[in-house]
């Protein structure tokens, strides 16, 4: 079995963000660019199918800035090969899910596999999400909000068994027929740390394939007008103060409601 | 250019969910604008036609096939239902189907998507939705000036109200073509299973997000919530992480929460948590980032770091 897993970094959550000068995108200069978390779970359900099956796992990314970083991390978890597809200009920083997942399939038409997975969202999807979009491009069974990707499941003869989740934590157990391309919420446990100095011993020996795929013409079809930051409407009464002065005030507004145990 | 508006009703339980409501209001409000008709497409359980009344047609998709969600006996309804209607704008909701059928059909039907969207108007032939993006903190206002475009609401966005009307739409029932083996087959539903603290039925609930920064931080966390005698819950990436099962996770794959106060740290307010919390009685959010959506929801806040302050309300609340 081969497992494809799609990789992409976006923003740090926790940073504060701006909009750049003219309102048509964020002002990236001065982001931090981590791996998509979900696609971290992704690639953490693709390991533990290769710990369980020895199934092949190879990690793939567009030539965005800093991939390499989550590529040989990949690596240096336990993926097999990583491979970087070079041809789409991707140096304004933001990129369509929809142009991304044209490369992403250009590159999957000439390639053998089992399964896609990947991130089931990015913080920046406007456009929507690659599984489904990638799925429907290659015209493959595709399943998003996944928790849990079993193989060698007695009860499915060519597929996998995937679980989805629905709202309030209701998972539905599916048999999908494969190739297919699943949308990953949630690995069976969380991702596996690797020390720093083992993805450094990764990076010196190198070992990511370049792959030049013809950039899509088509594009997402809408244009941002504008950016901007939520405009905040009612806006919570700020507390403050020196550090014990706002605990202070957060205590008597509990204890003012008679909620203080 | 057909101005109709078509909604991808979404039920579970026997019951059309909240969602779908929400959008069929806004749907009847922009066919009005665009002079068209809202249209309800219901795939599976049939019987809920009568309950679309904000609609002027629903079509309905049912038999054997459709009892179960399943993404892609869905897709091909939905297309089918679509058909060669040729409407303005498709609305889905961003839930676990929505995310299936939305990126899918933007391919199949060939249109532009929007997902995330809180805001959806009609400005002459074009379609302008606004998407909320980074956890939150951004709007990116979209034009979409193709005859055809589709939107991925987050729930919440608009009132249900409007989408609840009596009314006899017209029915069209859809007979599905014979489909070749399905490629994805439903076999089974599991229920979460019950923790050890039920923290939908507490009157405090003191909830921690990804500003914590490691499993082993939430125990500042722990101490508080200890120290006031309230449990403790979580937004979505820290039950991800680990740091704390999934029966404590407030949002919208999580749990539901009304609590008489929700104190919170290091939660920035992602749509998919606000959708758990919002209607908690008192909220106190304390956040380092002061433009943080959070703040638009708590009535309480505070841009103390949380390593300081937590420490600080132990002790007081101790005291």
């Amino acid at each position: 079995m081969r497992i494809v897993v799609i990789l992409k970094q976006v923003p740090d959550l926790v940073e504060e963000f701006e909009v750049n000068q003219d309102g048509s995108d964020i002002d990236r200069e001065y982001l931090t660019l981590l791996l998509n978390e979900f696609d971290n779970h992704a690639l953490e359900e693709a390991l533990l199918i290769k710990d369980a099956t020895g199934a092949g796992v190879d990690v793939v990314g567009l030539d965005d800035s800093g991939i390499d970083q989550s590529l040989y991390s990949a690596l240096a978890k336990g993926a097999d090969r990583a491979i970087k597809l070079t041809g789409l200009d991707t140096s304004s920083g933001w990129v369509d899910t929809h142009a991304r997942a044209a490369m992403f399939a250009g590159w999957l038409r000439g390639e053998t596999f089992d399964l896609v997975l990947t991130g089931v969202q990015a913080a920046d999807d406007l456009d929507g999400q690659l599984a489904p979009i990638l799925g429907s491009m290659l015209d493959l069974a595709q399943v998003s909000v996944v928790v849990g990707v079993h193989v060698a499941d007695v009860h499915v003869a060519d597929g996998v068994s995937a679980e989805q989740e629905f709202a309030g934590g209701v998972v539905a157990t599916l048999a999908v027929t494969t190739p297919a391309v699943i949308g990953v919420q949630a690995a069976r446990q969380p991702p596996r740390y690797v020390p720093i100095a083992k993805i450094r011993q990764v990076q010196q020996a190198g070992g990511i394939e370049q792959v030049a795929i013809a950039a899509p013409s088509v594009g997402a079809g809408l244009a941002v007008r504008r950016m901007y930051s939520p405009e905040q409407t009612s806006h919570a009464e700020m507390l403050t103060g020196s550090d014990a002065e706002v605990a202070e005030k957060m205590i008597e507004l509990i204890r003012s409601r008679g909620l203080l145990k | 250019m057909v101005n109709d508006v078509v909604v991808i009703a979404e039920h579970a339980g026997g019951a059309l969910t909240d969602t779908t409501f929400e959008l069929l209001g806004k749907a009847r409000q922009l066919a009005d604008d665009w002079g068209g008709q809202a249209i309800a497409v219901l795939v599976g359980d049939a019987a809920l036609a009568t309950q679309l009344g904000a609609a002027g047609l629903v079509v309905t998709v049912d038999g054997p096939g459709f009892v179960e969600y399943t993404s892609d006996s869905y897709l091909d309804a939905v297309m089918a239902a679509i058909g060669d209607r040729a409407p303005r704008l498709v609305m889905l909701s961003t839930t676990t189907a929505g995310l299936d059928l939305a990126g899918a059909m933007s391919v199949r039907w060939d249109a532009p998507l929007v997902s995330s969207v809180v805001a959806v108007v009609a400005e002459g032939d074009a379609v302008v939705a606004t998407s909320q993006i980074y956890g939150g903190k951004i709007m990116a206002e979209c034009v979409i000036t193709a005859d055809r475009a589709l939107v991925a609401v987050i729930a919440g966005s608009f009132p249900s109200g409007a989408g609840h009307r009596d009314g006899a739409p017209d029915v069209e029932a859809l007979v599905p073509s014979a489909q070749g083996a399905a490629r994805v087959v439903f076999r089974s539903r599991a229920e979460p299973a019950a923790g050890d603290v039920d923290i939908t039925a507490v009157d405090v609930l003191v909830a921690v997000g990804r500003g914590i920064g490691s499993k082993d931080d939430i125990e500042l966390v722990q101490e508080f919530a200890e120290a006031i005698g309230a449990p403790v819950a979580a937004s979505r990436p820290v039950v991800d992480a680990g740091w704390l099962p999934k029966t404590r996770q407030v949002g919208k794959s999580g749990l539901k929460v009304k609590p008489r106060a929700y104190i919170m740290f290091g939660i920035s307010g992602a749509p998919e948590h606000l959708e758990g919390m919002r209607d908690a009685e008192l909220i106190i959010a304390c956040n380092t980032d002061a433009k943080a959506p959070i703040f638009d929801v708590a009535h309480y806040g505070t841009t103390v770091d949380l390593f300081d302050l937590l420490p600080e309300l132990t002790e007081k609340a101790g005291g």
